[in-house]
């Protein structure tokens, strides 16, 4: 396979707060293919907006990407080596933050942010702002930067772009300004967009909408996607490939069909089943027990044993990486870190199942009616 | 609608029918009765200290080409407030024309030294507003950048500025004045160092509110998108973090101009401001409390007009105030 656009490896970012470090990103390794779209899955909390951000080393105090690599089209963005008095420095190829700011922030890879009603700046018109960053990013004069900003318009799918280029950010629906947004990252014809949940704040004929348009844009100048999501149907939708994190880290990492089709990780099966589905009643929906536990002291071994089904004793010792427990029919592989994997070795058939971990699997047993009591 | 043709879907109809921005904020202005007195009076000041400009110079000036035309033709022009009439030409203490001594020639009666009073008011307008919108713009310009900056990044830049900022908060505004003014003018103190003093005085409060609003600014998507598209600190403060924040400032900028003209006036009253004998309200109160007992209207006239000026700023900066706060919407 040809070298990756985007190589991630072992990216650590940590939050140093007073009651304690905070492992937002824990080691996590992914890579993203020229004119692919990835998707990084998990709820609330999993780590998946600070791992965007530090793509693009814009994490903020406390917060500091303290381990790992990340490789862009061959360029260092992230990179650190040891020194001779054994401390970590970072790497002499590492792109300066000067570098970084003037030329892969905006113009290599660019985001997406999820909020459109706030990204935004409400007191300059759509047009000027878009018309601004064309002009900085591109070097182009006023009047040929106009004429693309409102080129972009109309690609994005915005009607009457010459009328709407002098209006305000609150003249604008909310998927007007999505494609707004969306129109300003593909402003510089970026390599990678980040997209941070783009389609969360839209209802979902809008969001609809907006998938298609990134579907036609992504196909037309190839650009390659990190789709960052809770939404596995928006995941099936547009994703080639997955990353579904928890607790900062990566538990399963497959192409889209394997990873609905051939779920082999507990969380991501929760996932699936916490779905709402126009078949299944709120009271039949299994949502995921529990709450993500704190990132500051995570659960031993497993970071997800203790809402897990299927948890055993072996699973409180034994911290699991992720590792390929299947290739898919293309030649792709799938990971996923869960010791049920027989790559483990790790005794789980052995070890006793634990009390909560039966507790939940009898209850899905005896699911309807109403036995949902509980929380 | 000219070029459509790439329309992919149809969520048109959505424009927002709320009118906010310039439109929205003048139109709730001069919908209130009391702001858009306010508004009046202001003008008004604003018009007549700009007219006494072009009293002052253009109306005495002839064009060659039209020898015969002056501005003094059509424009009712007043004697020069600072000159003093010569013996015999003018009288002193002249009550007002309501008065039955006093005459239409000076409709508010003469000063000690026989200048018409009307004359002095009217110019006093002009130092009063170049004065309050000065020292104002010196605090704001100055509070603006120090607050953004210092709320913008945080961390130690944000401690070492505004550990200075309260250092000059914590002293009282008129003794730091009067000693900047003093030690600044080497002992001959002028309106122009009060002015300076005054702005320097109010920079700290500027820079609080700015401060605390860029804050919560900074925490905005729109920062964080600009900053990830790759724009330079400063502009992001230039272009995101200051327009955003602008709004309180505005509104206390308003209301400062009022009280800033007051201190400037309690100066001159108490010396450190103007000087005799330039036409200044505060300066010319300074010098008719002398004149108590013999001619009242003396002290009036000046209190009248500081009381007019500022009440006219401040009922202006409160409607703005209402106008701009998006809480207060009826």
């Amino acid at each position: 396979m040809t070298d990756p656009l985007l190589r991630v490896e072992n990216l650590t970012t940590q939050f140093f707060t007073e009651a304690g470090t905070v492992r937002a990103v824990d080691s996590i390794s992914f890579e993203v293919h020229e004119g692919e779209i990835v998707g990084l899955v998990g709820e609330s909390g999993a780590g998946k907006s600070v791992a965007s951000m530090s793509l693009l080393r814009l994490v903020e105090s406390p917060g500091e990407i303290v381990a790992g690599e990340i490789t862009y089209k061959g360029r260092t963005i992230f990179g650190l080596e040891e020194t001779a008095d054994g401390s970590l420095s970072e790497r002499p190829e590492m792109l300066s933050e000067e570098e970084m700011r003037r030329e892969i922030r905006g113009n290599e890879i660019a985001v997406i942010f999820q909020d459109p009603m706030e990204s935004l700046n409400p007191v300059f018109t759509v047009g000027g702002q878009l018309r601004e960053f064309i002009e900085l990013n591109r070097g182009l004069s006023k009047r040929v930067a106009r004429e693309e900003a409102i080129r972009m318009l109309r690609e994005v799918g915005i009607p009457d772009p010459e009328g709407r280029y002098e209006e305000y950010p609150h003249q604008f629906s909310g998927g007007m300004r999505q494609r707004v947004l969306i129109a300003m990252a593909l402003a510089c014809e970026p390599s990678l967009i980040i997209a941070d949940e783009p389609t969360t704040a839209l209802d979902v004929t809008v969001e609809g909408q907006i998938l298609d348009l990134v579907d036609d844009l992504q196909e037309k100048y190839g650009t390659s996607f990190i789709w960052v999501t809770h939404d596995l149907g928006v995941v099936a939708e547009i994703c080639d490939r997955v990353n579904v994190m928890y607790l900062g880290e990566i538990v399963e990492q497959a192409p889209v069909d394997d990873l609905f089709y051939e779920t082999a990780h507990p969380y991501t099966e929760a996932l699936l089943e916490s779905m709402p589905r126009p078949d299944l009643t709120v009271e039949e929906i299994q949502s995921i027990r529990g709450v993500m536990p704190s990132a500051i002291a995570p659960p031993s071994g497993c970071r997800f044993h203790p809402r897990c089904r299927y948890a055993r004793e072996a699973c409180k010792r034994v911290h699991p990486d992720p590792r390929r427990v299947a290739t898919s029919a293309d030649g792709e592989t799938h990971r996923a870190a869960c010791l049920r994997h027989d790559v483990f070795e790790s005794g789980y058939e052995a070890s006793a199942p634990l009390e909560h971990a039966t507790a939940l699997s009898d209850r899905e047993v005896e699911r309807p009616p109403g036995g949902e009591g509980g929380e | 609608m000219a070029v459509g043709e790439s329309q992919l879907e149809t969520d048109t109809g959505s424009r927002t029918e709320v009118d906010y921005g310039w439109r929205h904020t003048v139109s709730t202005v001069m919908g209130d009765t009391t702001a858009r007195w306010g508004f009046y009076i202001v003008a008004f000041v604003f018009l007549v200290s700009a007219y006494t400009m072009v009293d002052s110079n253009l109306a005495r000036l002839t064009f060659g080409a039209f020898e015969d035309f002056t501005f003094a033709e059509w424009l009712p022009i007043f004697d020069h407030p600072e000159r003093i009439p010569p013996p015999g030409e003018g009288e002193s203490n002249v009550p007002p024309a309501f008065h039955a001594e006093g005459s239409m020639a000076n409709p508010l009666g003469t000063d000690p030294a026989g200048r018409d009073y009307f004359t002095r008011i009217v110019y006093g307008a002009q130092v009063s507003v170049s004065v309050g919108v000065v020292s104002t713009l010196i605090g704001f310009v100055g509070g603006t950048i120090i607050g953004a900056v210092s709320g913008f990044y945080g961390g130690k830049v944000d401690d070492a500025l505004m550990r200075a900022v309260e250092t000059v908060y914590a002293i009282p505004p008129l003794i730091l004045i009067i000693v900047f003014t003093v030690f600044v003018s080497g002992g001959s103190p002028d309106i122009i160092y009060a002015v300076f003093g005054v702005g320097i005085a109010f920079i700290p409060v500027f820079a609080r509110i700015i401060r605390s609003e860029v804050l919560s600014v900074r925490e905005m998507d729109y920062i964080e998108a600009a900053r990830a598209s790759g724009v330079k600190n400063r502009d992001i403060i230039r272009r995101h973090v200051i327009p955003n924040s602008f709004a309180p400032v505005l509104v206390y900028a308003t209301l400062q101009i009022g009280v800033t003209i007051l201190i400037v006036a309690g100066l001159s009253f108490l010396g450190y401001g103007a000087q005799p004998p330039t036409p200044d309200w505060g300066q010319m109160l300074s010098v008719s409390h002398g004149y108590m007992h013999s001619n009242v209207w003396l002290s009036i006239w000046p209190g009248v007009a500081i009381l007019l000026t500022i009440m006219g700023f401040n009922l202006f900066g409160d409607g703005l105030q209402d106008a701009l706060d998006p809480r207060i919407d009826d």
